[in-house]
């Protein structure tokens, strides 16, 4: 197959990186409006739980659970009392990040560790690896489910409702503080996932989420505040950017280009490819 | 018995003045300080830390030997926080405030690069132990890691033995990597081989399913590596996944030793050949007491690699040029230094007058399934020293390049 071609699930794949790793930044960013520079520390925490664990298909939940419950503790303890002020919360979720990179040195020191690709994953269909199709596909369950959550369960209504009103939904007699805490919880956990995702390709140590926190901003801010389907095809369509800006240049380039397509793009649209209607958002 | 508190305070007092006063004279009269300079935090901290810490092993060495010229060695310790300007900062701090004898430190070119003149205006010794680029020789730095003609050309040397002669280099977006294959490409050019693709990424890139496309679809017979960092454990990941061997097509690196073999997973990269001048397998009777103390002081699960051991060198090599010259005196120890042979782990070193380099045996080895390496080909002798690649007609315009 000519090189090029190849390029197109290499494209797609890079996609589901960014937007399983940009999934929970759509709820604590996109929903609340948290600038969350810890995103990037959950998703390390979940990389570090797939060490731990050992097995990467019990390690999905662990690192859900794992990196939900240091979500929900860094909201309750936190970043609750500072809501009405966002800037506060940037550099207080940027210090968490720096003191839970910290943690992980101390726990597991400053090299980088090893967890194993399971044999089933060992081998692909054409250019693409397993490991891709299977990121791919959870990709895909996850996008899945959070639409079937935020959509379809009573719990994801009120969510929404919060986002789009919060005096009105409080006043309708939602526990708007539950809410938060719980879509922070499921925020940080799917960070978590995207942890475990990410061992599969690329390094896992202390620095990880340094390595993702920018690319997961990018889809979300692209995409639009809140906007699930706005995230998917940021990611889908940066994914594809990258890949053939990188094909037909090199690699330093294909980012200078993502950038520059991002920057311009803003400059049309700038609350992104989709824009919630909402009274706090306008 | 009840002791009134004020005379408590004024003995606890007493007790510390004592103390100072007695660091004090001692410094004066019994030892001696060095600077050891590396990043203790940020990006470059995995590496550095260990270069620090075989230094502190030589240190402490020497000084159970009964120490040089009779005084006791002192390491001030500083950070430079993976940040090249406070390596330049650092670098003042110790010479003017610390007066140290002589510095230890650095680990990437640029902050080589930023130490250089704080060395040159001060007419201080800067020992730098990790295998760069080449093209430079300050008379105030010492280098104790391989310069190109003792890493890369015998690499190529290796691979054109094996038969390797369509090559892929691949590397990080920098100056090493750049001036790297700058040689290679004239290496090639001279020697029958083929270039077929150039490429470079950011540094911490981890997305490499594009290059592996590349890559595997030029169907080179081996990859020429000078990627740095957590790349590598993308890049060798994602290649593995792709379906690409060891057998083949062999990866040579250059910036892959003992301690990173871990990270990045021996799964993914045993069976592929890495250049440098020293393994922890190496077998010389220094080595094997080197292996044994480092082991004994940091724990047995350490590795020892490369830079570890150019730097532990470079202490060694500092303390005999000053037993040569009688005295620290930064002159002195440069006119003494040249002509100074010690046996080390990796074998003879001996100090190149003209450049201050090392002659230093090369050595290729291949990742072993337990993470060690082992050594597959050398080059017989140690190298003299060649940083601008003046033996070497087809090399002829790269040294002007700079």
């Amino acid at each position: 197959m000519p090189a090029f071609v190849n390029q197109l699930p290499i494209g797609l794949s890079i996609g589901a990186v960014l937007l399983l790793i940009a999934l929970g930044l759509t709820f604590t960013f996109g929903q609340m409006g948290v600038i969350n520079m810890a995103h990037g520390s959950f998703i390390m925490a979940g990389a570090y739980t797939a060490y731990l664990i050992g097995d990467l298909l019990l390690a999905l939940p662990a690192a859900f659970l794992v990196a939900g419950l240091m979500g929900l503790v860094l909201e309750r303890a936190a970043i609750r009392h500072l809501y009405a002020r966002p800037l506060d919360t940037l550099l207080l979720a940027w210090g968490v990040s720096l003191v839970l990179q910290q943690l992980a040195r101390d726990l597991f020191g400053a090299p980088n560790v090893q967890v194993p690709a399971p044999a089933w994953l060992a081998g692909g269909i054409g250019i693409l690896p397993y490991n891709r199709l299977f990121i791919m596909a959870l990709a895909v369950a996850g996008v899945v489910a959070v639409w079937a959550y935020l959509t379809r369960t009573g719990l994801g209504r009120r969510t929404q409702a919060v986002v789009q009103n919060r005096r009105l939904a409080a006043t309708s007699g939602i526990d708007t503080g539950r809410v938060d805490m719980l879509t922070f919880f499921i925020g940080s956990g799917l960070a978590g996932v995207a942890g475990v995702a990410v061992t599969l390709i690329g390094p896992v140590g202390p620095a990880l989420g340094e390595v993702y926190i920018v690319d997961a901003f990018l889809v979300v801010v692209a995409g639009g505040l809140g906007q699930l389907r706005g995230a998917v095809l940021a990611a889908v369509g940066l994914g594809l950017l990258n890949s053939y800006a990188e094909f037909w240049s090199d690699a330093s380039l294909a980012k200078v280009i993502v950038f520059a397509v991002i920057i311009a793009f803003l400059q049309i649209r700038p609350q992104g490819m989709f824009v919630l209607r909402s009274r706090v958002l306008t | 018995m009840r002791i009134p508190r004020p005379l408590v305070s004024a003995m606890l007092l007493l007790a510390l003045t004592a103390c100072g006063t007695d660091a004090e004279s001692a410094a004066q009269s019994n030892e001696i300080k060095v600077g050891l300079l590396h990043s203790l935090s940020g990006t470059m901290a995995i590496s550095e830390v260990t270069v620090r810490d075989a230094e502190l092993l030589a240190i402490d060495e020497i000084n159970k030997a009964g120490g040089v010229l009779g005084k006791k060695l002192v390491p001030v310790v500083e950070d430079g926080a993976s940040d090249w300007p406070t390596f330049a900062e650092k670098a003042t701090k110790l010479i003017r405030q610390d007066k140290v004898a002589a510095v230890f430190g650095g680990w990437t070119s640029a902050s080589r690069k930023a130490m250089l003149p704080v060395f040159e205006r001060h007419k201080a010794l800067l020992w730098y132990p990790v295998q760069y680029e080449g093209l430079e020789s300050s008379p105030y730095i010492f280098y104790t890691g391989a310069t190109t003609n003792q890493q890369i050309i015998p690499g190529l040397d290796y691979l054109r033995e094996q038969g390797k002669k369509r090559l892929f280099l691949v590397g990080s977006d920098y100056v090493f990597p750049r001036t790297a294959n700058k040689i290679i490409k004239a290496y090639a050019a001279a020697n029958g081989m083929e270039i077929l693709g150039e490429e470079y990424t950011p540094l911490g890139h981890t997305e490499y399913s594009t290059l592996v496309n590349k890559v595997t679809q030029a169907r080179p017979d081996a990859v020429f590596n000078t990627l740095n960092g957590d790349s590598n454990v993308a890049f060798f990941k994602q290649l593995k996944s792709a379906g690409a061997t060891a057998e083949s097509m062999p990866v040579l690196s250059v910036s892959i030793a003992e301690e990173e073999v871990t990270g990045i997973g021996v799964d993914n990269i045993a069976g592929h050949p890495v250049a440098w001048n020293y393994y922890q397998t190496t077998e010389t009777p220094a080595n094997e007491a080197f292996v044994q103390a480092y082991k004994a002081k940091y724990g047995q699960d350490k590795v020892t690699s490369d830079p570890m051991e150019a730097g532990y060198n470079a202490v060694y090599l500092w303390a005999e040029a000053v037993r040569k010259a009688g005295t620290t005196e930064v002159e002195a120890v440069r006119k003494a230094a040249p002509g100074i042979a010690l046996e080390r782990p990796e074998g003879l070193v001996t100090i190149d007058g003209e450049n201050q380099h090392l002659y230093k045996t090369a050595r290729i080895g291949v990742i072993q399934p337990d993470g060690l390496i082992k050594q597959v080909w050398d080059s017989g002798e140690p190298i003299k020293p060649d940083p601008y690649l003046k033996g070497y007609p087809w090399a002829a315009g790269l040294a002007g390049a700079k």
